[in-house]
This record gives structure tokens, sequence and C-alpha cells, in this order.
């Protein structure tokens, strides 16, 4: 769907992109994860054609994107808003023709959203007169009312309200479904956990890490486990075989959490065998990293 | 659509829906009109004659009546004395008092030097100035009579010149008309001026508008930052020109009705042949020399120039602007750099009273040359009549002036809309124009 090839972005001295290339496959979910100043805006930017690379290309559907590409891109920008002082309506069907829709195509499309978020009586008012919530609404909507087949979200859960976000979150599902590709740019890696199916991980201007989350979350699997006890387990802790190592203990509501790391050539059952001849067991799992622990390891291990 | 005309076409309306646009339509012709029109009609409307009480020591003008805007009462001078004419002076409603004494001999010379005006506040320069004139008259007389020179000829001997003014070009010639193409020059220099500043600082509020919104993230993804900037300037333009033309038209309108409502009945024969109203008619033919001087202007090339001026004006003005607002977070932060771009705008409004005074002297050349004070000065020197040659070359390099600006500005723009939270330095936008692609 989207590839970047060896892009390069400066400014004056600065770099912000060192040669980053990286793969958004079709009807992905793709998060751009990574912290503040790592360079996503800037790489967000130039899929949006409001800056040109140095160097490097960036190509969609394998071909170099032109101008008219902007009319397949839905962006919601970190920094966003709208005109306050003209009505909701008038200002929706502008930004929708910017977008290459005609006047009736954008009122039809206008038309359906509005009945479906069920806002058709806000057309005519302005948009200093709605809550910042319904606002949030219309941004949304003129993002995606012309049907992109990428859609781009900077920092999407930064000033949205609860209820707004679930509404945002099950919209993007089903454009997802609907084939759109999404692209997620944010630092907050655990907001976006859930709906990734890739990342990539950007620090510093360059990517550090790229893949299916899945299967990075696979590698980064170090065969730690978490158990539960409802009783006094300290008599266990000294006494651990040199293969089993205790990471950590957390009391919480009556439990006792003890998690384990255990030697690459043991099972879990090994542990579970260990732990079960001599306490009762509540709760048993693995401990799979979070992309924000794997990205703290990936940079620390840099 | 194209964008760039999507964008004209939001920037144009949203403005002309606006209610202080309409107002502003309506009351700048009716501010305009009523600005002509009222001396005209202030000339027109009689006033009631100021009285002066007179004591006259030396019999100088004693006996004199005076005119329609003055007129004489004598106390006898012997009863009054200053201190008593004063007192008298004091509780009676008369305007002004005149003392003029006679001295030991009555030599005209000590009189001269010993009379006075006294008001009850200051005595106006027109008083003023007709009283002088008189007595210069009667001393010229005295002295004359002195020398033994017959009365009739010292009568005969005043004279009163007032010269006919005409210009000679190729085309024969005119009745000059200095006065209103001061007027003119004026008041076509402070119209740009206005238009320009007015406009123009609507793009950098506009620039300023979408940043704090936070909406030109939103809209350059759509649309380059230059067709954005363009679309916004000529929007705005737009809205000028729109709001010139309909100024144009209702003006000439209101001053077209005003003319002849206050001429009509006054220049009808009959109330010429009356006595009374010879006096009147005198004082219409004076505002109608104005009326017939304002064809002493070429207007064609006046409101042509004034077009071209203003928009090459505004064009070069708006794109630096834009580039200000472009790079500022909010209106108060535009202060320090709004001031280097304002003042040949100032400095243009400045020389143009001297440029009245001499419409090709070498200051009025040069600042009528320079793009960023050309269109105002060359404004206010083209009532006058200026050289084919100085005219086309300003307009180039006016010309060049906004697509250097233009160019310039938009090497800011694209970069200045996408910063927030920082107020920029000049050396940082100088930095800004350096970027390879924004």
């Amino acid at each position: 769907m989207l590839q970047a090839n060896q892009v390069v972005k400066t400014y004056g001295s600065y770099t912000a992109l060192n040669k980053l290339s990286l793969t958004v496959p079709e009807g992905s979910i793709y998060g751009l994860l990574g912290p503040n100043g790592a360079g996503k805006t800037s790489f967000i930017r130039i899929i949006n054609q409001i800056t040109m690379p140095d160097s490097g290309e960036v190509l969609l559907d394998g071909k170099r994107m032109t101008e008219n590409d902007v009319f397949n891109i839905g962006y919601l920008p970190e920094e966003r808003g709208l005109y306050k002082k003209m009505e909701v309506g008038e200002q929706a069907m502008y930004l929708a023709q910017l977008k290459g829709l005609t006047a009736s195509q954008a009122k039809k499309e206008l038309r359906y959203w509005f009945e479906k978020f069920e806002i058709e009586s806000w057309w005519n008012k302005k948009i200093e007169e709605l809550s910042k919530g319904m606002a949030q609404k219309i941004q949304f909507i003129v993002t995606i009312v012309h049907k992109p087949k990428l859609l781009i979200f900077d920092e999407p859960f930064t000033g949205f309200d609860p209820i707004n976000t679930n509404l945002i979150k099950d919209e993007i599902r089903q454009l997802n479904n609907g084939g759109a590709t999404i692209i997620f740019s944010t630092h907050r890696m655990e907001s976006v956990e859930e709906l990734c199916d890739h990342i990539a991980l950007i620090n510093k201007s360059e990517k550090i890490l790229e893949g299916k989350l899945s299967d990075i979350r696979n590698a980064y699997r170090s065969n730690t486990f978490r158990v539960g006890f409802r009783e006094d387990v300290s008599d266990l802790l000294g006494t651990l075989p040199p293969d089993f190592r205790l990471i950590g203990t957390e009391q919480a509501d009556g439990l006792t959490e003890a998690t384990f790391t255990l030697a690459d050539h043991l099972q879990p059952n090994s542990l579970l065998k260990l732990l079960a001849d001599k306490h009762q067991i509540y709760h048993f799992e693995e401990v799979i990293p979070s992309v924000n622990d794997i990205f703290i390891q990936k940079v620390q291990a840099a | 659509m194209n964008k760039t005309s999507l964008v004209f076409k939001r920037e144009f309306l949203t403005r002309v829906k606006k209610k202080s646009f309409l107002i502003m339509t309506i009351v700048g012709p009716l501010l305009l009109g009523s600005l002509v029109l009222a001396p005209l009609i202030l000339a027109t409307i009689p006033e009631g004659p100021k009285t002066i009480v007179v004591v006259d020591e030396a019999a100088l003008i004693l006996g004199e009546k005076g005119n329609d805007k003055y007129q004489f009462a004598y106390l006898p001078a012997k009863e009054f004395d200053l201190e008593k004419a004063k007192d008298f002076f004091k509780v009676s409603g008369h305007d002004a008092l005149l003392y003029i004494r006679r001295g030991e001999t009555g030599d005209p010379h000590w009189v001269k030097d010993h009379s006075a005006i006294y008001g009850k506040s200051d005595i106006s320069l027109s008083l003023q100035g007709y009283i002088e004139d008189l007595m210069e008259t009667r001393i010229n007389q005295q002295l004359l009579l002195r020398e033994g020179i017959s009365p009739e000829v010292v009568a005969q001997s005043r004279v009163n010149v007032s010269l006919a003014t005409f210009s000679i070009d190729e085309e024969g010639e005119k009745a000059s008309a200095t006065g209103t193409k001061m007027i003119a020059g004026y008041l076509g220099g402070i119209l740009i001026y206005f238009f320009v500043f007015f406009y123009t600082s609507q793009v950098m509020r506009g620039v300023i508008e979408e940043k704090t919104n936070r909406i030109v993230e939103v809209i350059i993804s759509s649309v380059r930052p230059f067709q954005l900037m363009m679309g916004k300037i000529l929007g705005v333009g737009a809205v000028g020109l729109v709001q010139f033309l309909i100024w144009v038209v209702l003006s000439s309108a209101i001053y077209a009705v005003g003319i002849g409502v206050i001429f009509k009945d006054k220049l009808t024969p009959e109330t010429v042949m009356s006595q009374e109203g010879m006096k009147e008619a005198v004082e219409a033919s004076e505002g109608m020399q104005f009326v017939e001087s304002m064809d002493a202007i070429n207007f064609p090339v006046v409101i042509g120039g004034f077009l071209f001026f203003f928009i090459g004006g505004y064009l070069l003005y708006a794109a630096l602007f834009a580039a200000i607002g472009s790079a500022v977070d909010n209106e108060t932060d535009t202060q320090q750099f709004m001031l280097p771009v304002t003042i040949p705008l100032i400095l243009g409004i400045v020389v143009t009273s001297k440029v009245v005074e001499d419409p090709n002297g070498a200051l009025a050349f040069w600042f009528s040359i320079i793009p960023l004070t050309s269109p105002i000065v060359m404004m206010t020197r083209l009532p006058f009549g200026v050289p084919m040659w100085e005219l086309g070359l300003s307009i180039a390099l006016l010309i060049l002036g906004f697509i250097a600006a233009t160019w310039l500005a938009a090497r800011i723009y694209r970069v200045g809309i996408l910063m927030y939270g920082k107020k920029p330095t000049w050396k940082e936008m100088f930095k800004w124009m350096t970027y390879k692609n924004g």
C-alpha cells in the first residue's frame, strides 16, 4: 500500500528523518510509534505532501506519489481545528471539496454521516456554538468524508472525550473492515496497542523496529509468567531451584502475585508443578511484553 | 474545481457576507461624499453678521458700516475711554470691541500701533484681517491726503487684483485648479494607504486565525501552502476591489445628487436678477468653480491608476503581511515584525504633504518610483499629471516588487504556518527561507 524508501528530511542542521524505510501493508492498522520529537509527524507530513523529502521516495500502490494522491488520503493532524466563525455545513462542504469531491457528492456524503451521527440539526450552527465534543465529531467526519483508501491519524485520542474515543475507534474499525488502510501515529503506545496489527518504532529520526505486532511480541517473549496465590508464599521464594528466577512480588486485593522467569529450555508446566506441590494457584498467565516495554528494551540495548 | 479558486471563493464569500462589510460599504461613501460636500454646504449657509462695537478716537473708520459678515456699531469717543468701553462690551451682546486711539497729534503711525481688538473669546483671523485691511486703507488715504493728493485720486487709487490662472499643454489651455488637484492628490494617497493597510491586515489576521484555530494543517493536507496563501490574498483583495467600486459608484451618485440639491435653486435666472439673489449667486459660483475645477483632473487616468496602484500595493504588502501572520501565534506577537514593514507605508503618507506642494520634485519622483512607497506617492502625483515614462517605470517596478515579495513570503509562509508555540526571530525567519522543501 504505502512504501517509504530511504526518506531523509532535514531542517537546517537538524535531521528530522534519517534514511527512514518502512512498508505499510494494504488493509492493515499500522502504528507509527515513538516518543515526541522522534520524527513521526515529519514523516506523516511527507506522506501528505505538506513537505517534500530531501531525498528518498514515498510510493503509494507502487507508484511515486503525485499531487492528486491527497484525494486518496484522509488526515487528522495532531494540531487540528476548524474555522470557529464558519457554519458547520458550509465548512464541511468546503473541506470536502478541497479533497476533490464535487459540491453534489460532498453534500450527499455529508448528509450520510450527519444522519449516522444524528447531528443534522447542527448544519447551520457555527463551530463556536458547539461543544468541544461536538466539534470533534465534525472534525472526524471531514477527515473521512471523501472515502480515502489511506487514513492517517496523528495522536488521534488526545483531546477526545471517552465517548467520542470509543465512537471513533468503532468507526475506524468499520472503515478498516471496508478496506481502508489506517496509520496511527502516537507517543502513547498503550492507546493503540489493542487496535494495531502492524507497528514501527521510531526513535531519534530512525526506525528501530518494524513488523507484525504478534510477531514482534513473540520475538520479545522471555519465558516469564505471573502466578496468583491467596496465602503466604515467602517460604517458597527462598528455596527456588537455579533455573527458576523470581523477578518480583505484588500484593493486591488479598492476592499475592509473583513473577518468574524460566530458563530457556523449561516449559511453563515445570513451574506449575514446582508451585502446585506446595500452594494453591489461583491464576497463571504468561507475561507478554507491552510495546512500551519492547521500545524501552530496544532503546536501552542500542 | 481548482483549489486556489475554492480558497478564493471561501475568503471572498465569508467576508462579503459579514455585517461589517455591508456597513463599511454604505457608510464609506456617505463619509467620503460628505467630506467633499460639507465645505460646499457650509460655504452656502448664510451666517448672521457679527457685530463689532467701535470706539474711534481718531475718526479713522467712523461711518463705515461693515459688510454682511461684520457690522460696526459706534460709541461716542468722548464718553467712553478704554475701561468704560470694556465694561460696556462685557455686558453687551456684541462680538468684539475695536478701540482706535488718537494720541497727542493724531499721527496715523501712532494710531496703528496703539489700537486693539478685544473679544469675549479668541478673535477670528478673518475678522482681524478684515479690520486690518480696513485700517490700512484708511491710514493709506490719510497719508496720501496729507501729502496733498486730491481726494478723488485717492478714492480712485483703490484697486483689487485677483488673477485668473491657466495651465497650458498640448490639448490647449484649461483653467488650472491647483487647489482641487491638491485635494484629489491627498485623497487618492490617503485612500490607497487606507485600503492597502486595511485589507492587508485582514490577510494577516486571516492567516493568524487559521493558525490559532489549528485548521491550517487540515487544509494544507489538501492544498499547497502557496495555493492557500494566494487564494487568501486574492480573495481578500477582491473584497477590497468590490468595496472600492461600490464606493466609487455610490460616492459619485451622492456627489451628483448633492451638487444638484445645493445649487439648483440658487442659479435660476430670477434669483440672479433679484438684488438679494445676486449675493447668493456669487457665493454659489465659488462652489461652482470648485465643481468646474474637478474637470481639470483626468479622471480615467486617476481612477485607472488607483485601481492599478491599489492592486499592486495591496499584493506587495499582502504577501509580506501573510508571511508575518504565518510566523506568529497571535496578533500581539506581530508588533515587532509589523513596524519595519509599515514604515514605508507611513513614510509614503508623511511625504504626501510635500508632494502636493511640488508634485514633480526629486522627493516626489523617487518616492513614486520605489515600489514600497510608490502606490501612495504616485497616487498623490497622478491628479497633477505625470510623465508617461515615470508612470511606466513605477508600474514595472511595482510589478517586480510584488513578484519578489510573493516569492519571499511564500518561502516563509510554508514553514511558518506549521510552527507553533515559539516566537520566531528575524534570523530564524531568514533561515526558513533557505529550507529546501519547506
